[in-house]
């Protein structure tokens, strides 16, 4: 995984909220059996309008998509989470995320950041007032930065130093080889088996 | 203090607990299917890692697969393609495969109650946010995406996040004319789609103990569309009389030493919920939604709500871009929305008792004219099973489709798909913008109101149905 220290860049406001992941992906893009190529398919739908904020030449190149609550509800498809760093976005803020979505992204590197719905309101007024203004994500200060706006986040030790490092988690978890071994001898018999000797 | 039943099931799979870290819990049963797989096995092969436990892994082809013309090539190359990748990922690794024109194949939360693998007290995971379904055996049972697909595979661990619990308590019992369906959609109306966001959610209460297996499955599926880690029901005799004798059940002493560890499987008396939702039974009514995510319903005896009418500023704007993308109106009766498809199916409605319910309804009467009706089995044995009770023959004199066993329209991924501005009243879990096709609106129903309105052209409960629409049963049939 690609380690995740600090990262400013401009931003995207999506005023919506219950961004589910067939919206982030429709499902026609699953099919792809690799983890890159799904930018075109990013907000497909949404995508075809021109006035849609993405496809706002000021919003170009943007890298921190700033959503409504309850971000990444729905389908557990981990290709939402491709789609928007193959887009290219590094970071998304919204008050609420989905508990699978989030996961997902932690897990590849792409910093979801949870701030109240006030603080979100207020960095939207920020960015549309003004597209080039820079926003900062912090993860070694664990601070949200623009400009006007500063303001602490929470993220879980565990989690930030995974993405500091970039860890992968299944060389952690197989350091601990005994551990998982005990348990499997510990395993009762009526437990069931897909394969029947 | 006590312990609930999520709080004893994670209990007892912890392999390994530390400060600071999250626990590693153990596996008992890993579900794949071909969508959210390829590139978890592309990790293990790119890591030299094999597969753990195959013993404790099972996969089948669901969301991509035809329901017409399976003995033909699978029209669309990239559909078969992925398909072709996860037989050659299965073969190998060593992992079990039931793929199309398999005796086993079907919807993968269909697949693994059926075959008696998914039991009380288990921990299943599958890289499919509906495997919450499995929660209705008392198995602590999550969606998960492909790293942690890769992580099971590699592991047959997962390191897990804390969670919450919460109670949603159905007291008393269930009017005649109410599913399953009906019950889980206004709990997800009351708690909202984030609302059950970091619980697991344990169901219970009189109107839950005497739900089938089936009706159980309906109301766990459906635990993430209220945005839950998890949803669970303890265990009871029902559980044990649906499990007894299944392929993959315990026998003999296994199965005496299994069904007393599952007695245990309870809420203790003293254990302390993080929260509570109590819902009263007799207060709900055949149930719909009329927006674009499932907290966005009503009874169907109500009418489209003005979105004004919602406090909260970001549910109001929903609740008007939904309307838009509906194209409804504030006001209009629900009764009166008329549809273009019903589609009877998927992990939430497409076993063997949905499909009975809808056939009653239909039996003697027709599918309305213009009106499009797929009934999609929720997997081979189910099929087979409605084959042998003729429900299937219901069905097609009706006027209905009677197709193959897959996700079919649940999620548009195989051609059975809405055309732009299309309205289904639909048995699945999601009316997501778009989920069912492109530009299609869904209205989600049970397998009774999407026969119902099946037969009238709008959005009508089995009860709407007068002498006018029924057409007798010719005597002597």
């Amino acid at each position: 995984m690609e380690a995740f220290t600090t990262h400013t860049g401009r931003a995207v406001p999506l005023r919506r909220s219950n961004v589910d992941t067939d919206q982030i992906i429709p499902a026609h893009w699953l099919k792809k059996v690799t983890r890159d190529g799904f930018e075109d398919g990013l907000f497909e739908a949404w995508r075809r309008d021109p006035e849609f904020v993405l496809n706002r030449p000021e919003r170009a190149g943007a890298t921190v998509l700033i959503a409504g609550p309850d971000f990444g509800t729905g389908s557990s498809r981990e290709h939402a989470v491709w789609a928007l760093q193959n887009y290219g976005f590094k970071t998304v803020i919204s008050s609420r995320f989905a508990d699978i979505f989030r996961g997902n992204s932690l897990k590849n590197g792409l910093l979801t950041v949870i701030l109240d719905q006030a603080v979100v309101d207020r960095l939207w007024e920020v960015v549309e007032a003004d597209p080039q203004a820079p926003v900062t994500v912090d993860l070694v200060e664990r601070v949200v930065r623009a400009p006007g706006v500063e303001t602490p986040f929470e993220l879980d030790e565990n989690s930030r130093r995974r993405l500091l490092e970039g860890l992968d988690d299944i060389s952690l978890t197989l350091q601990h080889e005994d551990e998982i071994a005990a348990h499997e001898a510990e395993r009762p018999s009526f437990k069931p088996r897909t394969l029947v000797a | 203090m006590g312990r609930t039943l999520a709080e004893k099931v994670w209990d007892d799979h912890v392999v390994r607990r530390a400060e600071g870290e999250p626990d590693l819990l153990y596996i008992d049963l890993h579900l794949l299917h071909e969508v959210t797989s390829p590139q978890a096995f592309d990790g293990l092969r790119k890591s030299g890692r094999r597969v753990r436990r195959t013993d404790l892994t099972i996969a089948t082809e669901d969301h991509n697969t035809p329901t017409i013309d399976i003995d033909k090539p699978i029209a669309d190359p990239v559909s078969r393609t992925q398909l072709e990748t996860l037989r050659k990922n299965c073969a190998e690794f060593g992992v079990r495969l039931h793929p199309l024109g398999d005796r086993e194949q079907g919807v993968v939360h269909v697949v693994g109650p059926q075959l008696g693998l998914t039991q009380p007290g288990t921990t299943v995971v599958c890289g499919d946010s509906h495997t919450s379904t499995h929660g209705a055996f008392g198995a602590l049972a999550f969606g998960i995406g492909t790293s942690q697909v890769e992580h099971v595979l590699a592991t047959q661990t997962l390191p897990m996040a804390p969670f919450r619990t919460m109670a949603v308590t159905v007291r008393g019992e269930l009017p005649a004319d109410v599913t399953a369906k009906d019950l889980i959609l206004a709990i997800i109306a009351r708690i909202g789609t984030g609302g059950g966001q970091g619980y697991v959610l344990e169901y219970r209460g009189e109107a839950i103990e005497k739900l089938s297996m089936e009706a159980r499955m309906t109301i766990c599926n459906m635990s993430i569309e209220a945005g839950a880690r998890a949803g669970m029901i303890a265990p009871d005799e029902t559980t044990f009389e649906y499990l007894r004798g299944r392929d993959h059940a315990p026998t003999g002493a296994d199965w005496d030493a299994a069904v007393e560890y599952w007695r245990t499987l309870r809420t203790d008396e003293d254990a302390v919920f993080d929260h509570e939702v109590v819902i009263d039974a007799a207060e709900l009514a055949p149930f719909v939604t009329w927006g674009t995510n499932p907290g966005q319903g009503a009874p169907l005896s109500a009418s489209v709500p003005d979105p004004a009418s919602f406090i909260d500023p970001s549910e109001r704007l929903a609740a008007e871009k939904a309307l838009e993308y509906m194209g409804l109106s504030t006001g209009q009766p629900l009764r009166e929305i008329p549809v273009d498809t019903v589609f009877v199916g998927s992990c939430t409605n497409g076993r063997i008792e949905d499909l009975r319910a809808a056939a009653e309804v239909l039996r003697g009467r027709r599918v309305a004219d213009g009106v499009r009706m797929l009934v999609v089995p929720g997997s081979v044995r189910v099929a087979l099973q409605a084959v042998e009770e003729g429900l299937h023959t219901v069905f097609t004199d009706a006027g209905a489709e009677w197709r193959h066993a897959g996700c079919s329209m649940c999620l548009g991924m195989n051609p059975d798909q809405l055309k732009p501005g299309e309205r289904s009243a639909s048995t699945s879990n999601r009316n997501f913008e778009g989920r069912q096709g492109k530009g299609g609106r869904t209205h989600l129903v049970s397998p009774q109101v999407a026969a119902a309105t099946a037969v009238t052209g709008h959005l009508a409960s089995p009860a709407d149905l007068s002498d006018h629409t029924s057409v007798p049963t010719p005597a002597g049939v």
